[in-house]
């Protein structure tokens, strides 16, 4: 499946790769988790109260529908988190707090 | 506990925080500045990652020199002030700002207090705006700007006001196919406020040059349009839509940018006990200010986009007025003429602002319509029914009752996006004015914190 965003400029940055639900992905260095994340699929998270999938809508640290978990469990805002090498990362199953 | 910086603290470093900081720092004061993202230059002067190449003038297009001086500034600035960037204000008691920084807890008294926190999207939610692939306006500029990604190969543009423009217009220019540009309100409505838009003649014809690009290269640009829904099943698919005489229509695309002009980040000044009042204008409720950026709360100052929206260029003259308004009230000489030249030059743009308002103005029409299955709030998953009920069945007389019955606003947005919407939903369906059915009260923590912060006492 494609990813919801498509990158148009600044593609010849140094590749990083981290893990998704298991899955290893490659994005680049200075890309955001939620860029990463959505370049290489188009979802973040579930919502709690079982209406669907979503993907964050802001960018900018407002809506706070971005946030992932790391498989150690910590919360990640993804729009303002940049990705790292060797993150792991989880998209499902962890409840909000 | 000892008070840093001289005790002035600037909160936000887009271009209000900027020149505030820098008027402060000609002063001989040293301010700190604490701004949550990693970078300065605020939203509209947004800088890209380290290791990005892209030269200014692709980044900001007419409006690079500005980004340049600005970026300027503030590097001039780091050595001069207290500068604490990936620095959260997440609350205010007793005159000190509570702030976390990757984890760490740090408290922050002050003297006096420059917000200049800027604004945010307006949204006004429909059917299926919480699909993947919806992004705000804002965000789908973002995503272009700060990460060289765009929302979709085939984007829809919704809402209204110069950004809906300027934004299908950056897209246009990076190549992708915009599939329409759907704008809430009558163009009627642009002819009219002209008097007012005249006002700043340059910007007038820099909005105009867009629409124009994007005709000539074949976009198709409603006016007076209904949103209807966004269709899709785990993504977005397209968008139905109504146009003015009233016949439907479906715009088959992989995105959708929304947005309704901006609404101005007012938690912290609630926080600090500022007094609102309602803006009949912009049809919100907005801090009280002096003109000056003098708050109801001694040594409180407001300025840029976060005390009422006026823009990039105002926000600049805004902090600095801020500054000097500051400077005066711990007994500073400032020269009136430098005080008196930035007011006059201010008055344009509240000139200009209100023609915005307008001839882009907010479709508050559309909550009353909103079928009741509507999710409002997207962090709680409130619909526009359970909205419905709580002013009806429960009596709810205005927001914070409403949002005790129903949850709207409770949740971790702090009704950034459903918060202006919610508001109309509920005042339509108790026909009151939107004046009456209140504002949503900010609360601490202003955004959610790390996890390990939240455990400490
Ligand atoms: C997404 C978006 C895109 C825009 N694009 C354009 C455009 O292309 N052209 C145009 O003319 N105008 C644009 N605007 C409007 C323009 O950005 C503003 O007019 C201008 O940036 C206002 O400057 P400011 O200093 O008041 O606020 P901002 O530039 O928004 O700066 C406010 C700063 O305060 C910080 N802040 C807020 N709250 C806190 C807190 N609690 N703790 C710490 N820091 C905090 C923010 O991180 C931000 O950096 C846009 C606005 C938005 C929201």
């Amino acid at each position: 499946m494609t990813g919801l965003l498509h990158r148009v400029a600044e593609a010849d940055r140094p590749p990083i790769r981290l893990s998704v639900d298991g899955r290893e992905i490659t994005a680049l260095a200075g890309d955001t988790l939620l860029t990463a994340l959505l370049v290489a699929g188009a979802r973040l998270r579930d919502s709690e109260f079982g209406d669907g999938t979503r993907a964050g809508f802001c960018l900018m640290g407002a809506c706070q529908d971005c946030w992932v978990w790391t498989e150690a469990g910590a919360r990640l805002r993804a729009c303002s988190t940049p990705a790292e090498p060797g993150m792991r990362i989880l998209t499902g199953a962890a409840p909000w707090p | 506990m000892a008070v840093t910086g001289d005790g002035v603290i600037v909160v936000g470093a887009g271009p209000a925080g900027i020149r505030a900081a820098e008027r402060l720092v000609a002063a001989g004061i040293r301010p700190t500045v604490v701004e949550e993202s990693a970078r300065d230059g605020g939203q509209i002067y947004r800088r890209q990652p380290e290791g990005f190449r892209r030269p200014p003038e692709a980044l900001y297009g007419a409006d690079s020199a500005k980004a340049r001086a600005l970026h300027e500034a503030a590097q001039a600035l780091h050595p001069r002030v207290d500068w604490r960037p990936g620095t959260l204000v997440w609350a205010i008691r007793d005159g000190t700002l509570l702030v976390n920084r990757a984890g760490q807890h740090e408290a922050l008294p002050f003297r006096h207090l420059i917000l200049a926190t800027g604004a945010t999207d307006r949204i006004m939610p429909l059917p299926g705006w919480t699909l993947p692939g919806v992004t705000s306006l804002g965000g789908a500029q973002i995503a272009l700007k700060a990460q060289g990604c765009v929302i979709g190969r085939e984007p829809v543009f919704l809402g209204t006001g110069p950004l809906l423009y300027l934004v299908a217009w950056q897209y246009l220019k990076a190549g992708v196919a915009v599939r329409g540009v759907l704008d809430t309100s009558a163009f009627a409505k642009r002819v009219l406020a002209a008097p007012w838009l005249a006002a700043r003649p340059g910007l007038l014809a820099r909005g105009l040059a867009y629409t124009a690009a994007l005709r000539r290269a074949g976009v198709r640009i409603a006016t007076n349009i209904t949103p209807l829904e966004v269709e899709g099943e785990d993504r977005v698919a397209a968008l139905r839509w109504r146009d003015a005489a009233g016949v439907e229509h479906r715009a088959a695309c992989d995105g959708i940018g929304m947005g309704y002009g901006l609404r101005p980040e007012t938690q912290l000044a609630d926080l600090a006990g500022c007094a609102f009042a309602f803006d009949g204008g912009a049809r919100l409720w907005l801090p009280v200010t002096d003109g000056d950026g003098r708050s109801s709360v001694p040594c409180v100052y407001l300025a840029g986009d976060g005390a009422q929206i006026r823009g990039a260029d105002a926000a600049e003259l805004a902090g600095r007025l801020a500054a000097c308004a500051a400077l005066r009230d711990s007994g500073r000489a400032v020269d009136e003429l430098e005080m008196a030249t930035l007011r006059r030059r201010l008055a344009g743009m509240t000139r200009f602002r209100r023609g915005l308002e307008r001839a882009f103005p907010y479709p508050a029409h559309l909550a009353a319509d909103l079928p009741d299955e509507t999710l409002v709030c997207r962090c709680e998953a409130i619909t526009a029914g359970a909205l419905r009920q709580a002013g009806g069945e429960y009596g709810a007389a205005e927001v914070n009752r409403a949002k005790a019955f129903s949850r709207t606003g409770m949740g971790r947005c702090q009704g950034r996006m459903c918060g202006p919407a919610a508001a109309e939903v509920l005042a339509a369906a108790r026909g009151i004015p939107m004046a009456q059915a209140g504002r949503l009260r900010g609360a601490a923590p202003v955004k959610p914190l790390p996890l390990a912060t939240e455990a400490a006492p």
